[in-house]
């Protein structure tokens, strides 16, 4: 349906976007995610109308997107301070796209109405932005994208302003809303898990490029490149080569891992904290596992207790860094601990480096 | 802590020295006696005789329709002018030329009008004095809006062109309601300095025209009369009401954005 190829973008010496296609479904809540500055933002811009690329075509349903002015794309953004009119009531303020489109005043007056509804704002309609919660300006802002019933809606970072559980609120009924309406959503955040919880499909951005496009249970289990690993989750890298049993790492022999990739291809290994296995003792649990061949020894550096789920810090003699390991609930172990750490084999992610 | 009572004493004095020659000016006005200096009684005598002065009144009207004019022109002017600085244009040069009128001294102003009138043959009268107010009013204006401009989300903008409304729609449903109440203090500001603009209007004002502050100061040169004191008296009154006036409609119209 909206289909990007090749779009590029450079400020000055800065390159925002380098080469970047995309092809969004209809129905879609596609992701962009990506740290501050790797360009999302001015890749939803260029949607909006608000910037132009230097190359690179975008089309929607087909026709060219980037002839039409801002105004007449049939494109709304949600921003990400909601850019609520102050001097407009509620209402006024979803009236506005609609009595642009010169649509009859009944028709207006329905349609406001019925997405007020939809939003559960209906009695907030004759109150002032200022005099609304956070949570309630962003459904405002919301509804004034959603009742112009454009093809594609855009979110920049909708959920940054809100606080905690607001926030957890609003992620259900963003998904909802979008179920609702039937709109393709596309959202921008540099939130991991926020893009994880609501879309169908994520790009992940690096530094103006495309690193991966993934649905994201695959983006979270098979990384493929360094880049995606580091940012989706938390994962312990280990660099190396490949070989046939996983991977020769510098300084730490051959760790398990799955591999396709030709043997000696430099490659990081990623192993998520809450896939590690801990095994108290110098000898004890190492080699328990099947495959799991008592792959790492060291010490317990730190233990955080989160309720839910125990973070150890584990120094591994050989690696700069620590190895982070996840456990449920609490965990016997102190620091000072002598532990074993392994791993299935189809636990370890090998990524060309 | 326990602060001195000493302490008062300066801020009080502060006081003092500002006002006590504005109080004495306003007991004065109502002084029956024919002395500027000394009170010999209460009266409404001068004001009475106020409104009977033929002079005072034409040029008083004079000052009305000049600063009135000079007023909506230099809204308008100083408005989108601050707009164009603002939003299309990045030169820090323009931007200080744009509001140096406003502290320009007087005098430079007005020789430089009365030059140029003279250089394109323009004659004098209400309609040189409006204008030469126009140029500094507007540059006061365009340094108000400028700085509210500053503080406005440009992104209520774009928000409003993403809603499907053209450049000039946009202008006048967003950008200008935002600007209401830098434009209204930018407004009352160039009113009251046209009111009692007292330099430029004397060189750029024909003979038979005068504006009131000549008529007060060539009133002024044969001496103090009671006469001015109940004058400046009533203008005093004028300002104190438009100085509330625009706070009070500053502070409604910021409640109501």
């Amino acid at each position: 349906m909206l289909q990007i190829t090749g779009v590029s973008r450079r400020f000055g010496d800065v390159t925002a976007l380098a080469d970047v296609s995309l092809e969004i479904r209809q129905g879609e809540f596609f992701a962009l995610l990506g740290p501050s500055g790797c360009g999302k933002t001015t890749l939803l811009r260029i949607l909006a109308g608000f910037e132009s690329p230097d190359a690179g075509t975008v089309t929607l349903d087909g026709a060219d997107l980037l002839g039409q002015a801002a105004h007449r794309r049939p494109v709304n953004l949600m921003f990400q301070s909601y850019a609520l009119f102050p001097h407009m009531t509620v209402a006024k303020n979803v009236a506005y796209g609609l009595e642009r489109e010169k649509l009859p005043k009944a028709e207006i007056r329905d349609r406001v109405g019925e997405v007020l509804e939809k939003v559960g704002l209906s009695a907030m309609a004759g109150r002032r932005p200022q005099q609304l919660s956070g949570g309630q300006r962003q459904r405002v802002a919301l509804a004034r994208a959603i009742v112009k019933r454009p093809r594609l809606l855009l979110l920049d970072e909708p959920l940054s302003a809100l606080d905690k559980k607001v926030r957890a609120e609003m992620q259900l009924e963003l998904k909802r809303l979008q179920h609702e309406v039937g709109i393709t959503f596309v959202v921008v955040t540099h939130d991991q898990e926020e893009a994880m919880s609501l879309a169908d499909r994520i790009a992940v951005f690096n530094a103006g490029r495309v690193e991966q496009v993934d649905e994201p249970v695959a983006l979270y289990e098979r990384p493929r490149t360094p880049f995606t690993a580091g940012f989706v989750g938390a994962s312990n890298l280990f660099a190396g080569r490949a070989c046939s049993a996983g991977l020769a790492a510098d300084g730490l022999g051959v760790l398990p891992g799955a591999s396709d990739l030709p043997d000696g291809t430099p490659a990081l290994l990623a192993v998520r904290p809450e896939r590690l296995r801990l095994g108290v003792g110098p000898g004890g649990a190492s080699g328990g596992g099947p495959g799991g061949a008592g792959a790492l020894r060291g010490e317990v550096a730190d233990v955080s207790f989160y309720g839910g789920v125990s973070h150890v810090s584990v120094v591994v003699p050989g690696r700069a860094e620590p190895v982070l390991v996840a456990t449920q609930g609490a965990t016997q172990v102190r620091a000072g601990t002598r532990v074993v750490l392994s791993w299935a084999p189809g636990d370890g992610v090998l990524v060309p480096q | 802590m326990r602060r001195s009572r000493l302490l008062y004493v300066p801020f009080y004095a502060t006081y003092l020295f500002l006002y006590a020659p504005i109080a004495v000016l306003v007991v004065m006005s109502f002084n029956s006696g024919d002395s500027p200096y000394s009170f010999e009684g209460l009266s409404l005598k001068w004001y009475g005789e106020l409104a009977g002065n033929a002079g005072i009144r034409d040029g008083l009207v004079n000052t009305l329709v000049v600063a009135a004019g000079s007023t909506v022109l230099s809204t308008v002017l100083g408005t989108l002018l601050a707009v164009g600085l603002a939003r299309h244009s990045r030169s820090k040069v323009l931007d200080a030329i744009g509001v140096l009128p406003a502290v320009l001294p007087d005098l430079v102003l007005a020789i430089g009008l009365l030059v140029f009138y003279a250089s394109v043959k323009m004659t004098l009268g209400l309609h040189s004095v409006l204008l030469a107010h126009t140029v500094f009013g507007m540059a006061f204006v365009a340094a108000v809006v400028r700085t509210r401009l500053t503080h406005c989300d440009t992104s209520l903008e774009e928000a409003s062109r993403d809603l499907g409304a053209n450049a000039v729609t946009t202008f006048f449903r967003i950008t200008l309601p935002q600007l209401a109440p830098g434009i209204t203090a930018g407004a009352l500001l160039a009113f009251t300095l046209s009111v009692d603009e007292f330099v430029i209007a004397f060189f750029t004002a024909a003979p038979t025209e005068p504006t009131l502050p000549i008529v007060i100061y060539s009133m002024v040169r044969f001496g103090v009369t009671p006469e001015i004191n109940a004058l400046a008296t009533l203008l005093l009154a004028v300002s104190f009401t438009v100085v509330i006036v625009a706070q009070r409609m500053t502070r409604l119209t910021e409640s109501l954005s």
